[in-house]
């Protein structure tokens, strides 16, 4: 299993999705994300894009106003989170044309849908966008 | 109604999100929960989809939603698609591991695995994948294993991941999945085959049986051809990320590969061919190549040696490192500490740039770069590396200067080639950066500096220049180095005349006069500014003392600057002032054993006691940072114990009463010295001055005690406290008595303490049918010493026979035990046993007696024991 949690961020900090692969409390969570948010938030566009803390390795990537943080083990491939975000950021975009933080807050289950599709307990599902995204586009045209 | 209805999702958002402050927002979230915990209660199934898809939202806020779960389960339960789905992604997110909801879910999950939606399917399989547990891995194995075999790939796929997740759990499971997952890793489909090969990787690890299976040509053939169509794989559109397609699938491979080969040398010649295929063909100017090859490389690294490629893969990463994208920057330095236990010497030849990476502007390349250059220093290199560093100290930020002056002191330990080298390195580093050296660092450069017999005079030359050349900014020196200056007033005090007569100048050195005066300006600057904390002011103190016998010319000068001190706020500091002034002025004759140099500090028992603290300074460099308050007693003041407190137990003192006492003086410094400025130390401070006043009272003389015999003897606040009772019954204060304890260790000025034996006698020990009573007296002119009756009375009817008796007493005591008058206790109280007892009490006048006595005898030839603890001795025994 190497993807730990991955969380979408907006600017000012504020969580607006969340998703874990391995069991944390809620309490946990507030701190963790808290902690990260502040260490990442605060690093220059030259900097890298990747923060070491606790046990985890972060990798960032910053799409306008929204951050794309993973949380990876220390022996994943940190350049490869960095494409796959671009890939989710990708599909996303494909799916809402060009993607923005209300989309997610609005559509937080169809982003979490889009993200079940892409992840599954920590390990990457499917890599192609159409074989992403056509179970939910069908669960669309007939809802 | 009445019934305040939940609004729709949208609105509940922008009302959340229309909130000012933190209060508004839990105000809306706990309005909008009391709404769906109703809607719950009233079984409301219109709203089911939407209140989950809220609580969805809310427990992402940070919320506790756990009310939710059984909402998830009906949801789940329900007949229609759109039902399950937001149940089973609801359980994921809401669940909070409690046993009992998954197994109420285990039914629904075994449903739906079965069901003939496809849809369906492949949303239990999701949904076991992420939450499953070991009781369900065992219940749900055989559906799982046999999805993996479904027609629609989209199954199979996620079916895949679903057995990673069983088989971790359940281990013993993996070889089921051995031949359905080989069986994977023959399609075609991307999903499938990415999917495959992670659990095949997973299979892998957890079986070794599974690692000789895939290990085999055919299997590893298939692998290897698998990736070689990936590679050779003309534009596939839907695949490709910069012209290269499914880097992912890639990766996944060459991480199967780095399992398999490792350990193997006939898999590792398999791969060869096509790793280095990989390594040199693969386009490095997008990230998404950039990944292969550095995932190549850790495969090239980690699997059985053949140099060609290891040459290969070590030039990718010299690429990567002067590549000007930090990201690649960051990898390069990640894999060469890998690198490095494969082949150090091409790492070493790449030595500069990581260094230059040090002094690199991101924080996270500089932290990984430190850390490889650390793994670089040997014997050879650590001249040039540490002077790198050194220099580049002076101008590193402040968040790093703790990192990069453990990693220096670290390894100026590990490899210096002599001591003059490390005394001078130790002295830049911590006039640099001062603050950020850790207690046992320069604990351990003032060991070293007392063994280097012949730098004594060179290092307090050295350390008085390094003091002076700052000392017209004091201001920021004292805020900055404070442990250069304890060390610099420590070496003063010791070696001072040293530093005046210009003793054992060596030729590197430029030559300096100091005039007495001098060297006690920078003590008296130390002792006077108000920035330096206990520590260095009690050191200051000691200092003084001692160059008062060294430098007689300036003892007036110095009794002004110990007396100013008498009205210090810190009792220690206080204390000190008042015993040092009685020193100096009344009792000269013995002042210059008192301040005797110190003997030769043992390196051994040094570095014995510290090897508990000493990874602490080596491993800074794993996540969890080891920066220790330096509030916290344990580790910070157990190097000091040894350093100053000469008369650990293992390291015997063959020296005069007079050193014995300045032990004392310092062991009492341990104390403070682990209280920090800043740090609120009131409550600390309590207790310490409590101990330093049971180690002042020790009378030298006979002193057989050491401060950490009597530390710990205390070790709680209560028991000192009823010790200090004792020592001071005079109400008089405790400065005052001080002195008197002081003036009582003049030779020819005894205390009246030869009084005759007017010591009640007490009941030392009483059951219900034996009684231990103790009579006291004292032998004349032996105020210490105290002769004990004991006399036992057994009021039983039986006899008691075997009678032993036996004592024990704390160190500062010493106890004899004369031969019993019998060992036969008639009944009935007709007759006793008595024995005699001589204790003596080096703590005379300060502590009461204390013993633990153990009775023993047979009673009807049974055996019986009897212990107890006698506390009530009479006061000033």
């Amino acid at each position: 299993m190497g993807i730990r949690f991955i969380l979408m961020v907006n600017k000012q900090g504020q969580t607006r999705l969340a998703q874990y692969y391995e069991w944390l409390t809620l309490e946990e969570r507030r701190a963790l994300e808290g902690e990260i948010v502040r260490k990442c938030l605060a690093r220059t566009e030259q900097q890298c894009s990747f923060v070491e803390h606790r046990n985890y390795k972060i990798v960032y990537r910053r799409y306008a106003s929204l951050f794309f943080l993973v949380g990876v083990d220390n022996d994943e491939n940190e350049l490869a989170i960095l494409e796959f975000i671009h890939l989710l950021v990708e599909t996303m975009d494909r799916h809402f044309g060009n993607v923005c933080e209300l989309d997610i807050m609005f559509h937080l289950e169809k982003a979490h849908f889009m993200l079940e599709e892409m992840v599954m307990n920590g390990c990457i599902v499917e890599t192609s966008k159409s074989n992403i995204l056509s179970p939910i586009q069908l669960m669309e045209k007939m809802s | 109604m009445g019934r305040w209805r939940s609004p729709f999702f949208a609105d509940m958002i922008r009302s959340i999100r229309a909130c000012k402050t933190a209060a508004e927002e839990r105000a809306v979230v706990r309005k909008e929960c009391a709404a769906i915990r109703a809607a719950i209660n009233e079984n409301d199934q219109d709203y089911r989809h939407r209140n989950l898809a809220k609580l969805m939202f809310i427990h992402m806020l940070g919320y506790p939603t756990h009310f939710g779960q059984m909402e998830c389960l009906k949801s789940i339960a329900s007949a229609g698609f759109p039902e399950k789905r937001i149940g089973y992604l609801g359980l994921m997110l809401l669940l909070d591991e409690r046993q009992e909801v998954l197994m109420l879910v285990t039914n629904s999950l075994k449903q739906d695995l079965n069901h003939t939606n496809q849809y369906i399917v492949g949303l239990a399989l999701c949904a076991l994948g992420n939450i499953c547990s070991a009781e369900m891995a065992r219940d749900l194995a055989p559906e799982v294993e046999r999805l993996l075999q479904f027609r629609d790939p989209n199954i199979r796929k996620k079916a895949a991941l679903c057995s990673i997740r069983i088989i971790k759990k359940v281990p013993d499971l993996a070889e089921n999945f051995i031949n359905p997952a080989a069986a994977l890793l023959k399609e075609k489909h991307h999903g499938v085959l990415i999917t495959g090969i992670q659990l095949v990787t997973d299979i892998c690890k957890v079986s070794t049986e599974a690692l000789e299976f895939f290990r085999k040509p055919k299997c590893l053939d298939g692998l290897v051809k698998t990736l070689r169509d990936v590679v050779n794989s003309p534009y596939a559109p839907e695949y490709d990320i910069a012209g290269i397609t499914d880097p992912f699938l890639h990766i996944r491979l060459l991480k199967l590969l780095h399992v398999l080969g490792q350990g193997d040398a006939d898999a590792s010649d398999c791969m060869n061919d096509i790793l280095a295929q990989v390594a040199t063909k693969t386009e490095s100017n997008k990230n998404a190549g950039n990944a292969i090859l550095y995932e190549c490389v850790e495969t090239i690294m980690s699997i059985e040696d053949n140099g060609g490629l290891r040459v290969l893969a070590i030039n990718i990463l010299g690429r990567f490192l002067s590549n000007r994208d930090n990201n690649i920057r960051y990898v390069a330095l990640n894999m060469l500490m890998k690198a490095i236990t494969v082949d150090a010497q091409a790492v070493q030849r790449h030595r500069a740039t990581i260094l230059e990476c040090v002094k690199d502007l991101d924080a996270s390349i500089r932290k990984r770069a430190l850390e490889l250059v650390y793994l670089l220093v040997n014997e050879s290199n650590v001249k040039p590396l540490t002077k790198e560093l050194i220099d580049y100290l002076e101008i590193s930020d402040q968040e790093f200067k703790g990192d990069l002056t453990a990693k220096i002191c670290s390894m100026v330990e590990k490899f210096s080639p002599d001591k003059i080298w490390y005394i001078d390195q130790m002295l830049k580093v911590l006039s640099e950066a001062g603050n950020f050296v850790k207690d046992e660092v320069w604990h351990a450069l003032i060991v070293v500096i007392s063994n280097a017999s012949d730098l004594h005079g060179y290092t307090v030359r050295a350390l008085y220049r390094a003091v002076q050349t700052s000392i017209e900014q004091i201001v920021l020196m004292f805020l900055h180095q404070e442990s250069l200056v304890r060390v610099a007033i420590w070496c003063i005090g010791e070696y001072g005349d040293m530093l005046v007569n210009n003793v054992g100048v060596l030729n590197i050195e430029d030559p300096i006069t100091v005039t007495e005066s001098d060297a006690v300006d920078v003590v008296e600057i130390a002792i006077k500014h108000h920035s330096s904390d206990i520590t260095t002011k009690a050191m200051a103190m000691v200092a003084l003392l001692k160059l008062s016998s060294r430098f007689p010319s300036c003892s007036e000068r110095i009794r002004d600057i110990i007396v100013q001190n008498k009205g210090s706020l810190v009792l220690e500091l206080q204390q000190r002032s008042i015993e040092f002034n009685s020193i100096v002025e009344k009792h000269q004759n013995i002042r210059s054993t008192l301040v005797e140099r110190m003997p030769v500090l043992d390196e051994a028992t040094f570095s014995g006691r510290r090897a508990g603290s000493l990874p602490a300074t080596v491993s800074t460099s794993s996540g969890t940072s080891l920066n220790l308050p330096n509030g916290v007693a344990k580790p910070a003041a157990a190097p000091l114990v040894d350093l100053l407190d000469l008369s650990s137990d293992d390291a015997p003192v063959p020296s005069s009463s007079g050193n014995d006492f300045l032990q004392d003086l310092l062991g009492v410094d341990v104390s403070p010295a682990s209280v920090q400025p800043g740090t609120s130390q009131a409550p600390k401070a309590g207790t310490d001055v409590l101990l330093d006043l049971l180690s002042i009272g020790s009378p030298p003389v006979q002193n057989n005690s050491t401060p950490s015999d009597i530390l710990s003897s205390s070790q709680d606040n209560k028991s000192s406290v009823a010790i200090l009772d004792g020592l001071s019954p005079a109400p008089s204060g405790g400065a005052a008595s001080m002195i008197d304890l002081l003036d009582g260790f003049v030779p020819n000025s005894p205390k009246p303490e030869d009084n005759g034996p007017a010591y009640p006698s007490i009941v030392a020990f009483e059951s219900s049918s034996l009684i231990l009573t103790f009579n006291f007296s004292k032998p004349p002119g032996n105020p210490q010493t105290t002769l004990i009756q004991a006399t036992f009375t057994n009021l039983s009817p039986n006899v008691y026979t075997d009678f032993v008796f036996q004592a024990a007493v704390p160190k500062f005591l010493q106890l004899h035990l004369d031969p019993a008058s019998g060992n036969t206790l008639p009944a009935s109280g007709n007759g006793s046993i008595t024995q005699t007892l001589r204790v003596t009490n080096s703590q005379h006048g300060k502590k009461p007696l204390v013993m633990r006595t153990r009775i023993a005898y047979k009673l009807n030839n049974r055996d019986v024991l009897e212990e107890g603890q006698i506390n009530n001795f009479p006061r000033d025994l």
